[in-house]
């Protein structure tokens, strides 16, 4: 690790001010950038520490009825506390391990956007609203390619809104070293409609899979994926743990398995 | 009854108190007063040639103490290679040079170039950035198949190619074998890879290197599984440092598996640089250091053919194997492809005729070299997957088949060179079927179908030579070294016992079972036994601790030393209690004269030997301490039958282990709760081999598996809970405790099951894929059911 300045706001406003310093950077839960700096493959003048944010901690329910969540909260808390949307709160659940679940944040998570991530996944099917100091981003317009978003250099999350579907689940098939996702789909079923979010399998990050949220929109079975073809493999991850076939097979078994686990 | 003390019970390991408490003392606990701390630039290409090093940055850097390059090893010898293997042709293998840092060239990824002695650990890595190197990228050989082809890029240029050597095994039968394919009933032929592992023992390499002007003698503090062996091939061969000049120290080190048996350019590096700038100084590996500089396991490409009569007996076997040896020929790659690979080929059956044809190469790969089980693994997947499929096509029971094929009488001479000296193996395969249930996996199967699930049942069984071995054996066979055992027997005047070992634990429980035999050989408390190993300071010179050596051989030289103690002391007890020394019998920590009431505590004996008041002086010298050397005669050559169940979802591809059962004959056992604690360490890294392990290079020499993002370890969530018996015994014939070893076997023994039990689970569904290369991946598994 290269030598940095740390600092550690205790409001947002604080650290909004930090981050204006063109060498600053973000540190959320640092799962990711971390190892990274460890391995002298990053490096930063000046880290922004949000742990110490209070205010864009913790989870609520507005008059909305969306489960809201401060964007440095811990993936641990999301899971013990997200009761009002059981299938988020399970993704949570099995994010990496405990060690890494009490020091994640969702926030850091969405910010990164890993395409191999398990939030985005969430966020991108619940239709979230990723909240920064200035503005409120879909995130149908937030995620845009891999380890690409819609933030502006410096900008942070401090909350994500999450619309409650009436029935949701997360379906993941793991890489099995980095316990990562290989493929794992976050099926929602809306009122108005099914979203069906995948992540691991493109290089372009998160995705929704238009084909199979028109199918389950009509009919909200795992049968109704069935008779779909996979997504074209063409634009899939390959890799040591399976090529973009194997990936666009998955993520139609992945996606029949969460419709079964959402009833 | 369980025993409760000495050998057969099962005391818990003393070690472990320490271990578990945080109170090791491992390499990296290891400070010296004004330590500074070593960094190595290491080669981010596979393949160059090194045009220039320009160090006067990171020289000037604050902190930094000095830079080294090839060129201040100038003089200096390379890392030596222990064991010459002869080709078909009867000429010596090609032996490159190996520098401690690249000479001219880098020939892999992970190569050290430079190495920087500063104030902190920190400003050596940062110096290392510093450090300006020119390298032209060469082309770069990985295949292995490629790397033998005619105007193939050369890893040394100095060699005539990239073959090591094309050995022959045995040579004269080749004829013979090859008639007896040509003219059988049935051939099964099978091709497969053997993947490349990295051991990844929990604790990283870390070398200390001290130099005492005073006396002029160097100290190397390192991570090793042999520092005996360190210290000879460290001194003699690389820095000129005699031996009485040396001391090697291992102290508590964090698992081994083979990776920490041989002598490496950093330890060499440390001794040499501790004394070039006057300072100790450490180093310690990162894991991303690890993955490109520990020696690497396995990676054998095979190809097995298994011929059989019209009544299905084994009549011949021929097998042809390239072996990667990596860059450079690490401690002692060269055997493990041959001697610990060729001469396990027959397995537990009478097949006659066998010919091994060994092609090692090299590439731009971190070296290959032993690792748990070393050529007996590679040996045992290709025979015991060869059986399953030949059972396969034959359309018979893969028990029945490998039944009527079984070594039945002992000894046994294999027509590869070895001598089994006894064995079960129907008492295995007996046992193991008892423990799994075999009539009852049909409505198992059926169960699993029910969940859309496909159930496979793997068996296979095993055999491996151990306690290594006759060291006149294998100086024929090229070994550099003897593989003799040794131990120093020290008895306190109050009755205490140290046993100085040249074994070397690393996660054995030599500390608890060594000891168990001794107390238990003289009827005293285990807690009056201490055993040291690991410094060539305070111990004899012994070959270390690798191939389940320790107990059958630094345990026979054990043995034989307390032996020599009681027989003084039954002197000295004859002596004090006036009776002929004959009738003197010691039986729990009492000498007795037979027929009387005469008697004489341990103690009393031992306190007589070091205040020889009344002591028979004419005939033996005062003291108590006895040092023997072992030399077996054979190896030993545990055995067994395996079997798991496993799981294949269909539409995953992914594999799960629902049961694994091992029944072991390791003949003699001293403390079945670390015998089982072995054979789980071993079903773990067995499994891990299956399913999970590969390290992969890319085709221009970039390690893709280079952490733990990528390189898969097997978890205990992975695992089934393991059924483990080791009620067949069948003592060896030729050590004193009639032990054969146990710390590879279920490393050895494990991967053909999972393999055999994936086989027949797709085949239940109609999948008859042959064969699936390991690790079987859910990507790989899947892609063999599409067919």
């Amino acid at each position: 690790m290269y030598d940095f300045e740390l600092v550690k706001p205790s409001t947002l406003q604080e650290a909004v001010a930090a981050l204006k310093d063109d060498e600053a950077q973000a540190l959320g839960g640092g799962q990711t950038l971390l190892p990274t700096m460890k391995a002298r493959l990053a490096m930063a003048g000046k880290m922004v520490a949000l742990s110490g944010v209070a205010e864009i901690k913790g989870i609520c329910t507005d008059d909305a009825g969306r489960i809201c969540i401060g964007g440095a909260t811990t993936h641990a808390t999301v899971a013990r506390e997200a009761t009002g949307f059981p299938a988020l709160a399970s993704l949570a659940a099995r994010i990496g391990d405990p060690a890494v679940r009490n020091r994640g944040t969702i926030g850091g998570s969405l910010a990164n956007n890993d395409p191999s991530a398990c939030y985005p996944a969430g966020a991108l099917a619940a239709n979230a609203v990723i909240v920064t100091p200035d503005r409120e981003i879909a995130a149908d317009d937030y995620f845009q390619g891999m380890f690409e978003t819609a933030l502006d250099e410096g900008e942070i999350i401090t909350e994500v809104k999450f619309p409650v579907p009436e029935a949701a689940a997360y379906e993941k098939f793991i890489q099995p070293a980095s316990r990562f996702p290989l493929v794992a789909v976050f099926v929602a079923k809306f009122s108005d409609g099914v979203r069906v979010a995948v992540t691991g399998a493109s290089s372009d990050g998160v995705f929704r899979w238009a084909e199979a949220e028109a199918a389950l929109s009509s009919d909200f079975s795992a049968e109704a994926v069935s008779g779909l073809s996979a997504p074209d493999a063409g634009g899939m991850i390959s890799d040591l743990h399976g090529d973009g076939a194997y990936r666009a097979h998955l993520v139609k078994v992945m996606t029949a398995r969460a419709v079964k686990a959402a009833h | 009854m369980p025993k409760d003390t000495g050998i057969g019970a099962s005391p818990k390991r003393r070690e472990d108190v320490r271990f578990l408490t945080g109170k090791g003392r491992y390499t990296d606990d290891i400070n010296v007063a004004g330590q500074a701390h070593v960094a190595f630039l290491r080669s981010d290409v596979a393949h160059g040639t090194i045009n220039g090093i320009d160090t006067s940055a990171a020289e000037a850097m604050e902190g930094v103490v000095r830079v080294f390059t090839a060129k201040d090893f100038e003089g200096v010898g390379g890392i030596p290679c222990g064991w010459q293997i002869t080709d078909r042709q009867g000429n010596p293998m090609q032996e490159p040079k190996h520098p401690v840092l690249a000479e001219g060239k880098v020939r892999h990824v992970g190569d050290p170039i430079a190495a920087v002695v500063a104030e902190s650990a920190a400003i050596a890595r940062d110096a290392c950035e510093a450090i300006e190197v020119d390298i032209s990228d060469l082309p770069a050989v990985i295949d292995m198949k490629k790397a033998l082809a005619d105007g193939a890029p050369k890893v040394h240029d100095d060699l005539t190619s990239n073959l090591c050597y094309d050995w022959g095994f045995v040579e004269e039968n080749r004829e013979a074998v090859d008639k007896a394919i040509a003219e059988a009933a049935h051939v099964t032929t099978l091709e497969l890879v053997n993947n490349r592992l990295v051991a990844n023992p929990m604790e990283p390499r870390v070398a200390v290197g001290d130099y005492a002007a005073h006396d002029d003698s160097s100290t190397l503090y390192t991570t090793s599984q042999n520092p005996h062996v360190i210290r000879l091939l460290m001194g003699a061969f690389v820095l000129g440092i005699p031996e009485h000049k040396l001391r090697v120290v291992a102290p508590d080190v964090g698992g081994g598996f083979g990776t920490k048996i041989f002598h490496y350019a950093e330890e060499a590096f440390c001794t040499f640089a501790a004394k070039a700038c006057e300072r100790p100084v450490k180093w310690t590996a990162s894991r991303s250091e690890a993955f490109m500089s520990d020696a690497h396991g396995r990676d054998h490409v095979t190809k097995i053919e298994l011929a059989l009569d019209a009544d299905n007996n084994f009549t011949a076997i021929r097998t042809e194997t390239h072996a990667n040896m990596g860059a450079y020929l690490s401690t002692f790659a060269p055997s493990v492809p041959t001697w610990l690979h060729g001469t396990l080929m027959a397995g537990n059956y009478k097949t006659p005729l066998i010919y091994v044809n060994v092609k090692a190469v090299f590439t731009n790969t971190v070296p290959v070299d032993a690792y748990r089980g070393a050529g007996r693994p590679e040996a045992t997947f290709q025979l015991e997957r060869v059986i399953d499929k030949a059972a396969r096509e034959l359309g018979v029971d893969p028990v029945d088949l490998r039944r009527q094929n079984f070594v039945t009488e002992f000894p046994y001479a294999t027509p590869v060179a070895v001598e089994y000296d006894t064995g079960d193996y129907g008492a295995t395969m007996d046992r193991l079927l008892e423990m799994i249930d075999r009539d009852g996996f049909e409505a198992r199967r059926k169960e699993s179908e029910s969940r859309g699930k496909l159930r496979g049942l793997g068996l296979n069984c095993y055999i491996e030579a151990c306690g290594i071995a006759p060291s006149s054996l294998v100086g024929q066979l090229g070994a550099r070294a003897g593989l003799y055992e040794s131990a120093t027997v020290r008895v306190n005047a109050t009755g205490g016992l140290v046993v100085m070992t040249g074994s070397h634990s690393h996660g054995q429980g030599h500390e608890t079972s060594f000891a168990q035999v001794v107390a238990d050989m003289i009827g005293i408390d285990e807690n009056q036994v201490e055993i040291v190993h690991g410094d060539t300071a305070n111990t004899p010179m012994g070959m270390g601790t690798y191939g389940s050596r320790s107990l059958a051989v630094g345990g026979s030289a054990m043995v034989r030393a307390t032996e020599k103690i009681i027989a003084k002391a039954k002197k000295i007890a004859a002596h004090i209690m006036e009776a002929a020394e004959g009738d003197i019998e010691l039986k729990d920590g009492q000498f007795t004269v037979a027929g009387t009431d005469k008697s004489m505590a341990w103690g009393d004996v031992t306190l007589a030997a070091y205040v020889p008041h009344n002591y028979p002086l004419e005939e033996i010298e005062p003291g108590l301490e006895e040092t023997a050397f072992y030399d077996p005669n054979n190896f030993t050559y545990p055995a067994g039958a395996y079997a798991c169940e496993v799981e294949v979802d269909p539409e995953t591809g992914r594999v799960e282990v629902l049961s694994f059962a091992a029944a072991d004959d390791f003949g003699n056992v001293v403390n079945p709760m670390i015998v089982e604690g072995q054979v789980h360490g071993g079903l773990a890294q067995g499994i891990g081999q299956a399913l999970f392990e590969n390290c992969a290079y890319d085709e221009e020499g970039q390690l893709l598996s280079a952490s733990y993002m990528d390189y898969s370890m097997p978890r205990s969530s992975d695992l089934p809970m393991f059924q483990v018996d080791h009620s067949c015994q069948t003592p060896c014939t030729h050590n004193p405790l009639g032990v054969k070893g146990c710390g590879e076997a279920g490393a050895i023994g494990s991967p053909p099951a999972i393999v055999n039990g994936v086989i027949d689970a797709l085949a239940s569904a109609g999948h008859d894929v042959g064969h699936i290369d390991m690790p079987l991946t859910p990507a790989k598994v899947w892609a063999a059911m599409q067919g």
